[in-house]
Order: C-alpha cells, then structure tokens, then sequence
C-alpha cells in the first residue's frame, strides 16, 4: 500500500526528515509514536503534500505509484487521507459543501459519476451517525467554534464519507472526552479494518491503541525510525518512556 | 462651473488611484440624486459586470428616520467606480455592502462620504474586494460626523484579499468626528488567502481552483449578508469569480 524509501524533509530549510523507511502493507494498522517535535506531523504533511513541506530525498510510492509528485487533490484522489493534528477553521464554508465538492472532485478524477446532492446528504447522515455528530453540525462553516474534541470527530466525519485506502491520522485521540476516544475508536475500525486499507497512527498514548489495536509499532525520534515492534511496545513506551527504550 | 466639468486630477483625494484614462470619455458624470422622507425605506442594488467602463455618482439623503440599504456587485473587466454621497439624518440608516471583483488590468473602486448631520444614525459600510492578475480594487471611505449628530454609529468594515503579488489593493476608511457619545469602529485588512485552509481543502481531495472559489465566495458574501437581493448577488459574484480564476 505504501512504500516509504529513506524520506527526507525539510521545512523552512530546517531538515527534519531525516531518511525514514516504511512499509505499509493493506490490511495493516501502523502506530507512530514519540516525542515532541520528533517529526511526526511533519511525516504525515510531507506524504499529504504540503506546501512547504520540501522533499529532499528519499521516495515514497503509494499503492505501487510515485506519490511525491502528485499535487496533495490528486493523492486524496488516489485515496489517501490525512487526519490533521491541528483541523483548520475555514469561515463560510460549509462542511456539507466542500465535502461533497471534495467527493466528487475525487469521483470524477476516478471515472465515476458524480454524488446528487440526496445521495451525498445519506452518506454524511450515515457517517455523521456512526460518530455520533449531529448532522447539523456538519451544515456548520468547517470547524469554525468546534470544541477541540468536536474538530477530531469532524476529522473522522470526513475520513467516513471520503472512504480512503489510507488513512494518516495526526493525533487524532488528543482533545477528545472518554466516550468520544470509544467513538472515533470504534469509527476507526468501522471505516479502516478492511484487507484492502491500512491506517497510520499517530499518537502519544496507549488509550487509543486500547480501541484500534495496531499490528505494529514505530518511533519516531530526531527524523528517524528509531525502534519498531509489536503492540507490545506501545505498552513498554508507556511504563518507561521513550528514554529508557528507545535510547 | 467650467472647473466642475474639468477631469479631475490624481490630487484630488477621491480619484488618487482612479484609471483617468478610462473615466475621461465619460465625464463628466451625471450625479444620480436618491432623497428619502422622513420614515421612508428603500433597498437598492448595483450591478456592475458589463464589458465596459461603468461610473455613477449617486447623490443620496435620508430625512429622518429613513433607511437606505445599499448593495454593490463591482466586477467590470474595465474600469468601474461608484461613488456615494450620503447625508443622514436624526436616527437614519444608511447600509453598504459592496464587493469588488477585479481581474485582468481592471481598476475598481468605491469611493464613499457618508456625513452624519443628526443624532443617532447609523451608517453600516462592508466592502469585500478581491483582485488578481494586474488589477486594482479601491475603497476609499470618509465618515464624517457633524457636531450636534450625537449618538452617532458607524461602521467600516473593508477587507481584500489579492489573488496575485502583481494584483493591488488601496483601502481607506477615515473618519472625522465633530461629536460626543460615537461610536465608529473600522477595521481595514488587506491579506492573501488563508494557505492552511486552501492545504486542508485540497487534502480533501478540492482542486485549488475550486478550492478558491470556496473561500472567497465565503469571502464577498459578506457583503451581501441580509441583502434584498441576496441569493441572485451571490450568483453573480460566483460568475465573475469564476471568471477571475
Ligand atoms: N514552519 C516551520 N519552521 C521551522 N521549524 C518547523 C516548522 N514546522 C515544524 N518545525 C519543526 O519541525 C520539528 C518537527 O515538528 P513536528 O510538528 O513534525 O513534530 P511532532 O513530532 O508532530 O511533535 P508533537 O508530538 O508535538 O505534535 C519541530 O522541531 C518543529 O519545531
Ligand atoms: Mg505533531
């Protein structure tokens, strides 16, 4: 599904990336964890293409196809999705109305008829349920006065009506009230295990692996992959801290 | 009154960043008088998306208590001005919203004097400007507030938004108070859309063209909020807009 090839980055001329590699196979949950300021959002903006975000060497191919060279709509059409650790407040824009222009967009650069709006309103009630968000929420400009917590299961909203092969989810645990880390969990599992989509996790604690239960563990320090395990490891990082196990 | 007829000059504060190229073969322009009644209310609205150069002068007064909403689609591919002369009295109302679409090497300005003469009007201006490629959108916007208007409140509120470095905006609210108890605010902000919106959009699978359309439609329709006319300004907006990307 992807295939990360020593990737290194940098932002601001600041290299931060600094040769990550990384396998993704479909079916497959991968975590990332470690410290802050490690690289992890840089890692996810850098495979979702932001601006500013240089590739300095290093190759990425997702689903067998160079994604580095895509403009960040072309690989949301090629069905990855990026959960963002910070969701951004965009005034006047609905969600309802960009997210089925963004459906769409992605339909038609796929060959594939276009949502009427009826269609596109049953699929964001569906999702929008199985989050347990009021679907007028989404009838809301995107984010803009959101709680914290309110703005990940938005993030999650999304990612349901989008559908992805591959999901880069940035922290999505962080704000987020008990019962609500039960429902992105559970909505993570809804949308993603499936043997034909992978997810790449990240976080900084146990309690969402709790609900999504990852395959395998990596972390992150200073731009590289310094440990990579079982979800076991996610367990040890929690008793000891990434000092004591990942030095 | 041969000096009324001459073509007014950069120096002249109100034509400071006007195209007088395009405006010499219209001048001199008839001034277009609005006077409502004590009590009266009107709404109008400007539509200014022809080919070619466009410039009115409107002339408006409101007898106490009248209200004039006033609203403006500026989006000439030329030069397009519209300048306003309003004189409120005691407790009228006096609202602008007006956006400004300017493409290609188009100059689009609105150029306002609003005088509060009595107490307790209100005179209500947003202006939305968007420009691109080479073009110029102006406001230039003088409130003044008479002695004896107390009570007075006015707002400005004018913000653009440039699609391109070599795009220019020039915005000017002022304001000149001769009064006690006003309450003026303005803010005035000339900016670039939003990058981390137009990333977000596009990780959503948004191409960035329609990526734009989105925020600045979200953008002029400021200008509009509450409008008679609303639905069918914001449809046309969306045209010239589209015409702008
Ligand atoms: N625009 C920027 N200019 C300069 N440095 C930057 C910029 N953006 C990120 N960095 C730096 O890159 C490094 C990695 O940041 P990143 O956000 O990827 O960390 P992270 O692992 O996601 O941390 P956290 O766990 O706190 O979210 C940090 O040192 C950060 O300061
Ligand atoms: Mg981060």
């Amino acid at each position: 599904m992807l295939t990360i090839d020593n990737l290194q980055a940098q932002v601001a001329d600041k290299p931060i990336l600094k040769g990550i590699s990384l396998r993704i196979n479909p079916g497959e949950i991968h975590a990332i964890m470690g410290p802050n300021g490690a690289g992890k959002s840089t890692l996810g903006y850098t495979l979702g293409g932001r601006p500013g975000y240089e590739v300095t060497g290093g190759s990425v191919l997702f689903k067998g196809a160079d994604l580095l060279g895509l403009e960040p709509h072309e690989r949301a059409a090629a069905g990855l999705f990026l959960g963002f650790q910070y969701p951004v407040e965009i005034p006047g824009v609905s969600f309802v109305q960009f997210l089925r222009e963004s459906a769409n967009a992605q339909r038609k650069s796929r060959g594939e008829e276009p949502l009427s709006g009826g269609e596109f309103l049953k699929l964001a009630r569906e999702k929008a349920a199985l989050l347990r968000m009021d679907m007028d929420m989404l009838k809301r400009p995107v984010n803009v006065g959101f709680s914290g917590g309110e703005k990940k299961r938005a993030e999650m909203v999304q990612m349901g009506i989008l559908d992805p092969a591959l999901a880069i989810l940035d922290e999505t645990d962080s704000g987020l009230d008990i019962d609500a880390l039960r429902i992105c969990g559970e909505g993570i599992n809804a949308i993603m295990r499936r043997p034909d989509k992978a997810v790449l996790l990240i976080t900084h604690y146990q309690r969402l692996l709790d609900y999504v239960k990852p395959d395998f563990v990596h972390v992150l320090a200073g731009g590289r992959i310094v440990k990579s395990g079982g979800p076991e490891l996610a367990l040890q990082l929690e008793d000891e801290g990434y000092e004591a196990v990942a030095a | 009154m041969s000096q009324a007829l001459a073509l007014p000059s950069r120096s002249n504060e109100d034509f400071r960043y006007a195209d007088l190229a395009a405006l010499a073969p219209l001048w001199p322009v008839a001034v277009e008088e609005i006077a409502l009644g004590a009590g009266e209310h009107r709404a109008l609205t400007i539509t200014n998306t022809g080919g070619s150069a466009a410039v009115r002068e409107l002339a408006i007064t409101l007898a106490p208590g009248a209200s004039l909403a006033l609203h403006v689609l500026n989006a000439s591919p030329a030069y397009g001005r519209i300048a306003v002369r309003a004189e409120l009295g005691a407790r009228a109302e006096f609202t602008l919203g007006a956006a400004q679409l300017a493409g290609g090497e188009a100059t689009l300005e609105i150029v306002t004097h609003v005088t509060h003469a009595g107490p307790d009007a209100v005179s209500r201006q947003v202006v939305r400007s968007v420009a691109g490629g080479a073009a110029t959108a102006n406001y230039l916007g003088k409130v003044l507030v008479r002695p004896g208007a107390d009570g007075t409140d006015g707002e400005q509120s004018v913000r653009a938004m440039l699609l391109d470095r070599t795009a220019t905006a020039n915005a000017r609210p002022e304001l000149e108070i001769y009064a006690d108890d006003v309450k003026c605010a303005h803010g005035c902000a000339v900016g670039e859309l939003d990058a981390n919106g137009l990333f977000y959009l596009a990780s959503r699978g948004l191409p960035p063209a329609d990526a734009k359309r989105l925020m600045l439609q979200a953008f002029i329709a400021e200008a509009f909020v509450g409008a008679a006319e609303e639905e069918a300004l914001q449809e046309a907006a969306l045209a010239a807009l589209e015409a702008l990307l």
